[in-house]
């Protein structure tokens, strides 16, 4: 217990004094699982739409694998990407790795498949009569997909914010891919992993304190977007109109 | 403006709509009548080159509309289509009434001239900038409505565009249809299931029944002269059934129901079964012993009364002669010769008011 209580008083010493081994952890941790989260937002927004819109031969059981690997271990996407990047792997010449480029390839990886999945989710809410109503319009069906994404836009934030919540918060990968070398490759997660290893609890419950703010951040913006979404619902369910 | 021809369209096995032969003329309101779930939404979706027929052609001011899809979507800005569900997007009421003219690149200055004039026409101005979803039904279907107008289509197709709203909002977006038509000489065709409203606004008319557009013609024509049964009941008549023509004379026909004599104009001959179609508002009531006030009607029956059903601000009244008959009156009329269950009344219908129709 007294462990426990110390631990927490170091803690705080380290976050309030601003620990410049703390203040790097955790940038590298946000500027990979940013990276990360924006590169997989990128390709898994159009490819959600594609496997939305297009009728193919397959397109249930496509969505069904996808949903599968939303929860897929991170130990299996580490050791895919560990594969193909190791040395000896068909993309070793690229030396990445033990990098945080690799981390930023595995993660997208990790997390492309809840991007797309919940993107095919939010484009699936839209009212098929809205897609009717903008091609009888005149639209091309690139200026349909275009309004319809936009259309759902609320639920494919959401989808892309979870996606980052799974990228920081996962271990795995981080592990595998950057093997938590220490100014180069070491995040939040791999760091509290390694400092509760050799007894540093002071340190790791600072980092666990840091990784939960991050959370807290995340629901809070989550929050905020949502509810502007209900405030919307509150109008049609007939509330103060303007 | 519009022909089609031999249009058909099915969905797996299902034959959704076939054999469609009609041309929508310019200019006109046509109206697509029939009851849910006869194919009037998918011939509009048809028309307006949203799905591809299985059969059939569609031609559009003498154009093939047949190919790619970049040739459709050119034919397809000619029209407007304005959906049963209003489809308005969570944007402002501005933004959702420029996407036409905003996919076809118009001028972003070009646009909001427009839009602002057909928010005017559909007399929302003052809602310009509000969320279009917090508008009420019969605001948002207005909004739908301003959304096809801008893009100023040679064609505007309706599909049950009053359904599910209240008697207000519906006059107010029939009157709009209507001056749409008189003032920008749009053509409109329109699908309701709702007779009288398909009366109060058409041209002419088309009606639906399990896939196949059974007639077509003016009002007139559909109303009074409907070419079967389905059609009559649907258009408001009860046919009278089990008649056979007893003699026929320059096509002045006596049709005998179970010893009652009826007189019509028909060309059917002697001998053919037929049943026939009374309009409620032809049949003339009295009491007994009054003599008949048309004395060109051809058809006097006693009778009488089984019910009253009060129907708006006139009552249906209907009568055993024999054969059932209904006529329709207004209630002051009703409360003045006192009817009631169970009073005899003679019915007088002259006979151009009688339609035969084959009794199959």
């Amino acid at each position: 217990m007294e462990e426990i209580i110390s631990g927490f008083i170091q803690a705080f010493q380290l976050i309030v004094s601003l620990n410049p081994e703390l203040l790097e952890v955790t940038a590298l941790s946000l500027f990979i699982s940013l990276s990360a989260t924006a590169i997989a937002a990128l390709i898994a927004i159009p490819l959600g739409g594609v496997i939305h819109f297009r009728e193919f031969a397959g397109k249930r059981v496509l969505i069904t694998i996808i949903q599968t690997l939303y929860s897929v271990p991170t130990v299996i996407i580490g050791l895919l990407v560990f594969l193909i990047i190791s040395r000896s792997g068909p993309f070793g010449f690229l030396g990445l790795l033990f990098t945080p480029g690799g981390m930023i390839i595995g993660q997208t990886v990790l997390i492309m498949p809840i991007m797309i999945g919940l993107t095919i989710t939010a484009l699936s809410g839209i009212d098929r009569n809205i897609r009717d109503t903008l091609i009888s319009l005149g639209a091309t069906e690139l200026q349909s997909i275009a309004r319809i994404v936009q259309e759902a836009q609320f639920a494919i934030l959401g989808a892309v914010i979870l996606g980052f919540g799974r990228a920081i918060s996962e271990v795995g990968v981080a592990m595998m891919i950057g093997g938590n070398i220490r100014g180069e490759t070491r995040v939040l997660t791999t760091s509290i992993a390694l400092e509760t290893g050799m007894g540093n609890f002071g340190l790791s419950i600072a980092l666990g304190i840091v990784l939960l703010a991050i959370a807290l951040v995340v629901v809070l913006i989550m929050n905020l977007i949502t509810s502007g979404a209900l405030a919307d619902s509150d109008k049609i369910l007939g509330g103060p109109r303007a | 403006m519009i022909r089609i021809s031999g249009l058909c369209k099915k969905f797996g096995d299902c034959e959704v709509v076939s054999g469609i032969e009609l041309e929508i003329r310019r200019g006109e309101i046509f109206s697509l009548i029939g009851p849910s779930g006869s194919g009037k939404t998918t011939l509009l979706r048809l028309i307006d080159l949203l799905d591809r027929p299985t059969n059939g052609s569609i031609t559009f001011d003498g154009m093939r509309t047949d190919g790619p899809e970049h040739e459709r979507r050119t034919v397809r800005r000619r029209m407007a289509m304005v959906f049963q569900k209003p489809g308005v997007l969570n944007t402002t009421v501005e933004q959702n009434i420029a996407f036409g003219p905003e996919f076809r690149g118009v001028l972003q200055e070009t646009i909001r001239t427009r839009v602002s004039a057909a928010l005017e026409m559909v007399g929302l101005s003052e809602f310009s900038k509000r969320r279009a979803i917090t508008l009420s039904g019969g605001e948002m279907q207005r909004v739908a409505i301003a959304r096809a107008l801008v893009t100023m289509p040679e064609v505007l197709l309706l599909d049950e565009p009053t359904a599910n709203l209240d008697p207000l909002s519906t006059e107010i977006i029939e009157n709009l249809i209507v001056s749409i038509n008189r003032e920008k000489k749009t053509t409109v065709v329109i699908a309701t299931h709702d007779m009288a409203q398909g009366q109060r606004l058409t041209h002419r008319m088309g009606v639906m029944m399990n896939g196949q557009l059974v007639q077509s013609g003016y009002l007139y024509e559909i109303f009074y002269h409907p070419l079967n049964r389905a059609i009559a009941t649907f258009v408001g008549i009860n046919p009278i059934r089990g008649g056979v023509v007893e003699s026929n004379e320059n096509n002045l026909a006596t049709i005998v129901f179970n010893g009652i004599r009826i007189q019509a104009l028909t060309a059917f001959h002697e001998g053919v079964r037929v049943a026939v179609c009374i309009r409620p508002e032809e049949v003339i009531l009295a009491l007994p012993n009054v003599c008949a006030p048309a004395s060109s009607a051809r058809n006097c029956l006693t009778g009488t009364i089984q019910h009253l059903l009060p129907f708006g601000p006139f009552t249906h009244v209907h009568i055993d002669c024999g054969i059932p008959l209904t006529a329709l009156l207004t209630r002051r009329s009703c409360e003045e010769l006192g009817l009631a269950k169970e009073k005899q009344v003679t019915a007088t219908i002259k006979a151009t008011a009688v339609h035969v129709i084959p009794d199959t």
